[in-house]
């Protein structure tokens, strides 16, 4: 997911210009073709499907206009999903973050093994989302797992099966996790980045520790801090469906029923594809509009070194 | 993965084949879901059935989950590809049976093949399940289970209670689970897997009380469901009472609460017969009895209804084809290979010289238990709460009911709100899937 934006951080090259008229277009046919193929012809079919009412077989299917879109804007249940789907990436963001970036700062007061530290930390990532719900599903599994025992042991109540809020805890330690690797070797680099001398200067001028990270250090994070806040959102609200579908399935209730998952349990479980079709060109716009909102006006407030 | 995703290559190749060119043999394409023992079951079926004759060849295809082939299936349906046959479960039949112009029913394939489909050689309450109202066989049951009630010796031992007579009915139950918790001979009484399919479906069924109008579902039209009746919030409010204190513990929507049990952690259980298999390799010190009634209802013990899934025939194939299955179908009747089926794979046999012959041979003796959900499905004639239920959206109307519970279970609201609105949320949603 954020391979592009890398792309495009480290392209701030000097312009190439190609003499050639054709060829230009020729290089981009490809890259054209398949966006064509695998991002406007689906795009369009689901904005075609969103307003249709149509049986499972596609025996019968009736043209509804925006029916689709006012019955599920008005469904409790979807509002419901909105919320959900809010907390629960604002809270993977800002744990996922959170964590890395003391883990960074930690990693980097190491005087040995620096490297050793680094490549654990940075290991979970490679783990693929159902599995690393699957880990922790099995680690807070009330009957089985370990970690619910140490819980119990400690008389908490641990039932992630029917309270909504340790099924929410359980989802964002899970989402959390898998990320945490990517965001700490960003805040490494970034960290690298400070220059020492502004460090040294505020420590001699008698910054104590917290204040010369607060002050300088976090200030000049800015842009790894941003860059991470948008692969971060963009991760919780559309990454996540492999460990939401692995360990609550959207339960108990629907305390857990993201917007991605519930376009999911409509459309293949539910068989209700309208409904579903209209979920997904309403997540479609809210990307859309996150990104706009994120590179335009967000983006012009942190300050580049 | 791979293999599978080649698998279905090649059983497209060969779909592709027997259409296009003149071959000798007739390729039938199966899509199954069937994982461990019973996928074993279904390749050995197969390969016996390509030997017993030559002119059709079986090709079994393995699609993941249940819900993942119903979707396999319709998606292939939707795309021209449909395989002739699909093994759908239970919870998609009705979606399955709304599908008329797609698919072909089981009794139309016989006769259309000149065989003749006597029904009463099957047992009845898994042929009514698969039938419209006006008694057309639309789908051939494959494999049929039925819940009944586990329990822990040990356990039973150790809290003082009888080690041969498990609770009759659901009061015994409840006594019988807080004794287990009282005694402190387990953490926790009584577990089930599947409270939708046991506790709703199967509590109306075996109680003789309607789950819902309309035959349950099975007569068609408009359906209201009745579970907000008063047996249905008794029984679910001392549910939810014993889950308070944790006499009885929830395991999750589908079979989670199998661990529960087997981890020992709980002496009573409800589950589907087909869960056995684990419960043996286990080596707990186990018994097996019927699932218990409420003593409210006049008519209990009616008969259980039977849950699995069934094999149901795509639409629009040629007449060779369709006489390729009906000869499989006629194949899978045979009373050896449902004796096979029913002692490997702990499904029920679907015809009733399968039983017998099981019965004979003495299984039964040597397996105590295997013959209980039989008993259970075919004690009495079905009545028209106990034939099965049946909507085209039943996995959407058992997701909300299971939603309503979990808030119920975790102290939320009552059994009367929580029944109340999986009620009136259901009713919603089936209204909407018939105007679809």
């Amino acid at each position: 997911m954020g391979d592009p934006w890398i792309a495009r951080e480290i392209s701030l090259s000097p312009r190439i210009v190609f003499p050639h008229k054709i060829l230009p277009y020729l290089l981009v046919a490809p890259q054209l073709a398949i966006t064509l193929v695998f991002f406007y012809w689906p795009a369009g079919q689901a904005l075609y499907q969103s307003m249709l009412r149509q049986d499972p077989f596609g025996l019968r299917s009736r043209f509804v206009w925006f029916a689709n879109f006012r019955k599920v804007l008005a469904d409790p249940a979807y509002l419901n999903s909105i919320q959900v789907t809010v907390v629960f990436s604002l809270a993977t963001a800002i744990v996922a973050m959170g964590v890395a970036l003391l883990l960074a700062v930690m990693a980097e007061k190491a005087v040995r093994g620096k490297g050793l530290y680094r490549t654990l930390l940075i290991w979970p990532y490679a783990v693929a989302p159902a599995i690393a719900g699957m880990l922790w599903l099995f680690l807070f599994n009330p009957s089985i797992g370990s970690l619910a025992y140490l819980l119990r042991s400690l008389g908490i109540a641990w039932d992630p099966l029917l309270n909504g809020t340790h099924a929410m805890i359980l989802l964002v330690s899970a989402a959390a996790w898998k990320q945490i690797s990517y965001n700490f070797l960003f805040f490494v680099a970034g960290l690298q980045a400070v220059p020492k001398t502004l460090i040294e200067a505020a420590a001699m001028d008698g910054a104590g520790e917290t204040k010369r990270f607060w002050t300088i250090v976090f200030p000049l994070l800015a842009p790894t801090t941003f860059f991470l806040l948008v692969v971060n959102t963009v991760y919780a609200l559309f990454d996540t469906f492999g460990i939401v579908h692995a360990v609550t399935g959207g339960g108990p209730g629907k305390t857990t029923e993201t917007l991605v998952y519930k376009v999911y349990n409509d459309g293949f479980v539910n068989l209700i594809l309208g409904d579903s079709a209209a979920q997904s060109v309403i997540l479609m716009a809210i990307v859309i509009a996150l990104t706009a909102i994120q590179f335009r006006y967000v983006e012009r407030k942190v300050h580049y070194g | 993965m791979k293999f599978f995703g080649f698998a279905a290559g090649v059983a497209a190749t060969l779909t592709l084949f027997s259409t296009t060119s003149a071959f000798a043999v007739t390729q039938i394409s199966w899509w199954h879901a069937m994982t461990g023992a019973n996928a074993e079951v279904v390749d050995k079926i197969s390969k016996d059935f390509n030997a017993s004759q030559s002119d059709y060849e079986l090709v079994p295809v393995f699609k993941g989950t249940y819900p993942e082939t119903l979707n396999a299936g319709i998606a292939a349906f939707r795309a021209g590809q449909a395989p002739d046959i699909l093994q759908v479960f239970d919870v998609g039949t009705g979606v399955m049976m709304a599908a008329e112009g797609a698919i072909k029913p089981v009794a139309e394939v016989m006769t259309g093949a000149g065989m003749t489909f006597d029904k009463s050689q099957y047992l009845p309450g898994i042929v009514g399940y698969y039938s419209k109202p006006d008694g057309t066989m639309l789908s051939f049951p494959y494999n049929s289970s039925s819940p009944i009630l586990y329990y822990n010796k040990d356990i039973f031992q150790k809290a003082g209670l009888d080690v041969n007579s498990p609770p009759k009915t659901w009061n015994e139950l409840w006594e019988a689970a807080k004794k287990i918790k009282t005694s402190g001979a387990a953490s926790c009484g009584y577990t089930s897997t599947w409270l939708t399919w046991i506790h709703l479906e199967n509590f109306a069924a075996w109680n003789d009380v309607s789950w819902a109008t309309q035959q349950n579902g099975l007569a068609g039209g408009d359906v209201e469901l009745k579970i907000n009746a008063p047996i249905f919030v008794n029984h679910f409010q001392a549910l939810a009472d014993l889950a308070k204190d944790g006499t009885f513990k929830y395991g999750g929507r589908t079979s989670e609460a199998k661990q529960i049990f087997l981890a020992g952690e709980c002496g009573i259980f409800t589950e589907s017969s087909g869960g056995l298999g684990d419960i043996v390799k286990s080596g707990m010190n186990y018994g097996i009895g019927q699932l218990p009634y409420d003593t409210d209802a006049k008519g209990a013990p009616q008969n259980t209804t039977p849950g699995g899934a069934s094999l149901w025939v795509f639409g629009n194939k040629s007449d060779e084809q369709y006489k390729g299955v009906a000869a499989f179908f006629a194949y899978l009747s045979k009373t050896d290979v449902q004796e096979y089926l029913h002692q490997k794979s702990g499904y029920l046999p679907v015809t009733l010289a399968a039983y017998e012959a099981t019965k004979k041979s003495g299984f039964y003796e040597k397996n105590p238990g295997r013959e209980t959900p039989i008993l259970q499905m075919t004690g009495k004639a079905p009545t028209d709460n106990s034939k099965g239920v049946r909507l085209p959206n039943l996995p959407q109307v058992r997701d909300i009911q299971n939603e309503e519970l979990e808030k119920m279970l975790a102290g939320q609201q009552t059994a009367q709100q929580a029944l109340d609105n999986a009620v009136t949320r259901g009713n919603a949603a089936i209204k909407e899937a018939l105007e679809n």
